[in-house]
């Protein structure tokens, strides 16, 4: 026996459920990591966007011949330089427009010697317009006499979504109580901290490099490609360090073929970086939709039906925003059991802003009508038949094994527990009745408390051909670990769960797994961040890699130990007895002894996962993730009845998160997606006034700062998904999802108002009340 | 072409001397002028707390001061923070707690994180939402933010 394993023992611990700090904080706490916004290649020319300004417009002639001389310019392009409509989900958007459909319209693009130079050539460019009537609203783009907004799409009807499931007629006239109301879900945008940048290279064999902030890295090529006019095979995407995503970045936006078309032209390396002001104009947004919700219910209080009617403002050029109502749908036919479903929605072409995909995609909006016709039910229930609130809720939460009326098998299902673990941790029923009594006193501030919950697909979403993810991982002599995953870090922590899960099965330590995620050449495929799919699915590819690696080294050892593999282990840095933990080799030995030997023996595994899950048909009608998570948030707000202020103090979390993998991540993720939800709810706003944003600032959109968040008691309910890794489900989601209704039913509770139209702002808040007073008296 | 004009500071303890145009503000000098990109951008008009530094001790958003105006003043960036390798302990602290996600905001959050803590080394967790509500930060909803800075206070258990 070597030396240096006699007597040494190592017991059996997991790292799953542990705190695992994030490998790449420390750069970045240092300011050493550099992001794409800090990038400069050499050679680097500045690309600058000329955009409308205006919403709806002729382009009579674009004059560049000033900018054009200036000195430290290289080039001016426009759309007679570009290929046209071979951008967005229907390929109705370009690159640079020969027309105005809204105001981030991108009209001209230079290329120059400094970010300074650029701006200046931008206001040299003199382009006259002839203004045209505009479409404003989803509402007016429908109207026979409605100005057309894209050529091919008469009507300025654009995606239109059906679902329909048992007989209306039949269980409208078997409920007691319908609701019928109509939500409004406003615009709000994602906000990164790091503004939108692309920086495009071409080398001498025409083949692309972009280093892109993209969210899918895979996919992307395709869709770039044809707005260059070239391969996508010969497109490779390098991802550098990003400052947030969120969704921002699922799809191509004009901007990065702009950086792709000046490179081509020029020769040189051309970056393209928005300042705040283009960041807020010329992002995409959360799809704003109107929602008319009707529920129905019995005095016993069952569920009957559910029907939506989504009526979409798709703004000029249909990128993800509607698509949401395939998730929509998901709610209205599964948030809570409900029998008779019919769903609809409508996307209308307009001049305004068009929206992207967006954290909680479409799940924000439709939860926040569900939700509270869910506390209206509740309400009325108690006050009418006495039901105990959480009551209702039980009576309607699905169990293990019930399937959707779209199909969602909800195999593992503790809808019941996150509602009773967060009713009884907040103690809810009693201040619910609390503050019911205390609504109609007199005094300026009026407590509320309320609840909510959602459901969200927690295995992925299969609406590509595949939803999978590919995993290489290599082992050197020195038994560190190189994973090579096609999955994308954004700042959400998969390099923490992928080092952890693999550290877990081969038993190194997570600071000796390097991963590698962020160049298209090197990586497998993956469909890219979305849906909460990542620690599910990449996380579950790395560790069937893993555990292929760590068969292959069991069976090598067992030949050397003469046992079977099956007695053997790897902890600590050793090969050891599964029984007691006693060592046999050091694991870097045995991978050399591996390695260096006639028929070489060395760990190279691959593997690509695909989840269980059915791909989304035109029939929605799949089980289309490969699980499915619910989640209850009940929020504790004191209103300021004089200033319409609402002060969330406290907001108590249950969510199925299947099991806890890297507890200080899943921690950070419900806190960041709290915050989300909560400026959507409370300040969040984008202003248009005919197609014009008018507060394109920090200083006039509020984002939640540190002083608006409230006390937050978590609470993870373990279901443990059989297909998860280690159990667990995916869940960046489900936390801004559910809190804004929470507020909302909190702000019922204190002030007797229902607010269909979020945000809860104090003008809007403060004028409600006033308005309510007047009624009153 | 633009005004230079010669410029003598000191730049995370070590002496600068450098001419710069008249109209360029802090926050380009250090990033492009001086390669220190530690500093981000992320409004340019003072609203987000992602370019704050330190010049003579105080905190200040890099983006709205003329380059100019550091004449004979003493400056500390984020590159400045550590003492050899090892990171600064409120540096650690972030990354200890999880209150770095994709990290963008963190320079400066970590600049006036540690000028709040220096002003006042009692600070309470009240005092720290206050002190850091110039700076935003769209991924972590803070709450692991203020966990770093009560932990480099020594206030773990008065969370409140
Ligand atoms: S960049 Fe200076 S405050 Fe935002
Ligand atoms: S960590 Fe991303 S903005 Fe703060």
């Amino acid at each position: 026996m070597a030396e240096d394993v006699a007597f040494k023992h190592i017991e059996k611990t997991s790292l799953i459920g542990k705190r695992i700090k994030k490998p790449d904080a420390p750069a970045k706490a240092i300011g050493k990591t550099r992001y794409i916004n800090d990038m400069v290649l050499p050679q680097m020319l500045y690309g600058k966007i000329l955009h409308a300004g205006r919403p709806h417009a002729e382009i009579i002639s674009i004059d560049t011949s000033e900018a054009e001389k200036l000195a430290g310019v290289h080039l001016v392009i426009t759309a007679k330089d570009t290929p046209d409509l071979k951008l967005g989900f229907v390929k109705d958007n370009a690159p640079l427009k020969s027309k105005v459909l809204c105001e981030r319209d991108e009209v001209a693009a230079v290329a120059a010697e400094s970010e300074a130079i650029a701006a200046a050539a931008i206001k040299l460019i003199k382009v006259s317009y002839k203004d045209l009537p505009g479409v404003f609203s989803a509402k007016d783009g429908l109207k026979k006499d409605a100005p057309q907004i894209q050529e091919n799409f008469p009507g300025n009807k654009s995606l239109k979504f059906k679902f329909k499931h048992g007989d209306l007629a039949e269980a409208e006239a078997g409920s007691d109580i319908i609701l019928d109301h109509v939500f409004n879900v406003h615009y709000v945008t994602h906000c990164c901290m790091g503004t939108s940048c692309a920086i495009a290279d071409f080398d001498h064999n025409g083949k692309l490099t972009i280093y892109s902030q993209t969210q899918y890295p895979y996919n992307y090529k395709m869709d770039l490609a044809p707005a260059l006019g070239i391969d996508p095979g010969d497109i490779r995407v390098i991802q550098p360090t990003t400052g947030g995503s969120f969704g921002a970045k699922l799809d191509v936006y004009p901007y990065e073929p702009v950086a792709a078309i000046l490179a081509q032209k020029t020769g040189r390396p051309v970056k393209v970086l928005f300042d705040r002001e283009e960041e807020f104009i010329n992002s995409p947004t959360r799809q704003p939709a109107a929602i008319h919700l009707r529920t129905g219910c019995t005095s016993d209080g069952i569920l009957t039906f559910r029907s939506a009617d989504v009526l979409m403002d798709n703004g000029a050029y249909t990128s993800w925003g509607p698509t949401v109502p395939v998730i929509m749908m998901r709610t209205v036919s599964g948030h809570y059991r409900v029998p008779v479903i019919d769903f609809k929605a409508q996307a209308v072409y307009s001049n305004n802003a068009y929206a992207g995909s967006f954290r909680g995609y479409g799940n924000v909006q439709m939860t926040y009508a569900t939700a509270q016709h869910m506390d209206m039910f509740a309400e009325e229930l108690s006050e009418k038949h006495g039901m105990d609130p959480i009551e209702f809720h039980l009576k309607n939460a699905q169990k293990s094994g019930e399937v959707t009326p779209q199909k969602s098998y909800l195999r593992e299902c503790v809808l019941a527990e996150c509602l009773t673990t967060a009713a009884a941790a907040s103690d809810y029923v009693n201040k619910h009745k609390t503050y019911t009594e205390a609504c109609t006193e007199e005094g300026r501030y009026k407590r509320g408390i309320g609840l909510a919950s959602s459901i969200h697909n927690a295995g992925g979403a299969k609406i590509h051909k595949s939803d999978g993810c590919g995993t290489i991982l290599k082992m050197d002599d020195y038994a560190r670990v190189t994973v090579i995953t096609g999955a994308s870090e954004i700042g959400q922590g998969i390099d923490a769960v992928i080092s952890q899960i693999v550290s877990e099965e081969l038993g190194v330590p997570p600071e000796h797994v390097t991963l590698v995620n962020n160049d298209s050449d090197i990586g497998p495929w993956d469909v890219g961040v979305h849906a909460s799919r990542t620690t599910f699915i990449a996380g579950n590819g790395a560790k069937r890699a893993a555990i292929k690696a760590k068969k292959q080294i069991l069976a090598a050892a067992s030949k050397q130990a003469n046992v079977t593999a099956e007695e053997l282990d790897l902890r600590g840095g050793y090969v050891v007895q599964d029984k007691d933990g006693a060592a046999v080799i050091r694991l870097d030995r045995m991978l050399r002894q591996m390695h260096f030997q006639p028929t070489p023996d060395v760990v190279m595994v691959s593997d690509y996962y695909e989840p269980n899950s059915e791909l989304e048909g035109k029939d929605h009608i799949s089980d289309h993730s490969a699980a499915y998570s619910h989640a209850v948030h009940i929020a504790e707000v004191v209103v300021d009845t004089y200033t319409g202020e609402v002060k969330v103090e406290k907001v108590t979390m249950a969510q199925d998160v299947g099991r806890v993998i890297n507890r200080m991540g899943l921690e950070a993720q419900m806190e960041g997606g709290l915050a989300f939800g909560l400026g959507f709810a409370l300040s969040e706003e984008m202003i248009f006034e005919e197609g014009r944003l008018l507060n394109p600032s920090f200083r006039d959109y509020k984002v939640p700062t540190a002083p608006e968040m409230p006390e937050i008691e978590m609470h993870f309910i373990e279901s443990d998904c059989e297909e998860g890794p280690y159990g667990a489900k995916g869940i960046a989601e489900l936390p801004t999802i559910v809190i804004a209704p929470a507020i909302a039913n909190a702000v019922y509770n204190a002030t007797g108002i229902r607010f269909l139209n979020p945000p809860m702002s104090p003008e809007k808040v403060a004028r409600a009340i006033w308005e309510k007073k007047q009624a009153d008296s | 072409m633009s005004v230079k004009i010669k410029l003598d500071f000191t730049l995370n303890s070590r002496p600068v001397n450098i001419e710069v145009p008249a109209e360029m503000t802090v926050l380009n000098l250090l990033r492009d002028g001086l390669d220190l990109k530690g500093t981000k951008y992320a409004c340019g008009e003072g609203e987000c707390g992602a370019c704050t530094i330190e010049v003579d001790g105080r905190t200040i958003n890099s983006c709205l001061m003329m380059a100019v105006d550091l004449q004979g003043r003493e400056v500390m960036t984020i590159e400045g923070m550590q003492e050899g390798h090892a990171l600064h302990p409120m540096q650690q602290a972030f990354v200890d707690h999880g209150a770095v996600q994709c990290g963008f905001c963190m320079p400066g959050m970590i600049i006036q994180a540690n000028y709040l803590v220096k002003q006042n080394p009692e600070l309470t967790r009240e005092e720290m939402k206050r002190g850091l509500e110039g700076n935003i930060c769209r991924c972590t909803g803070y709450t692991k933010v203020l966990d770093a800075v009560a932990a480099v206070v020594g206030l773990n258990e008065r969370r409140n």
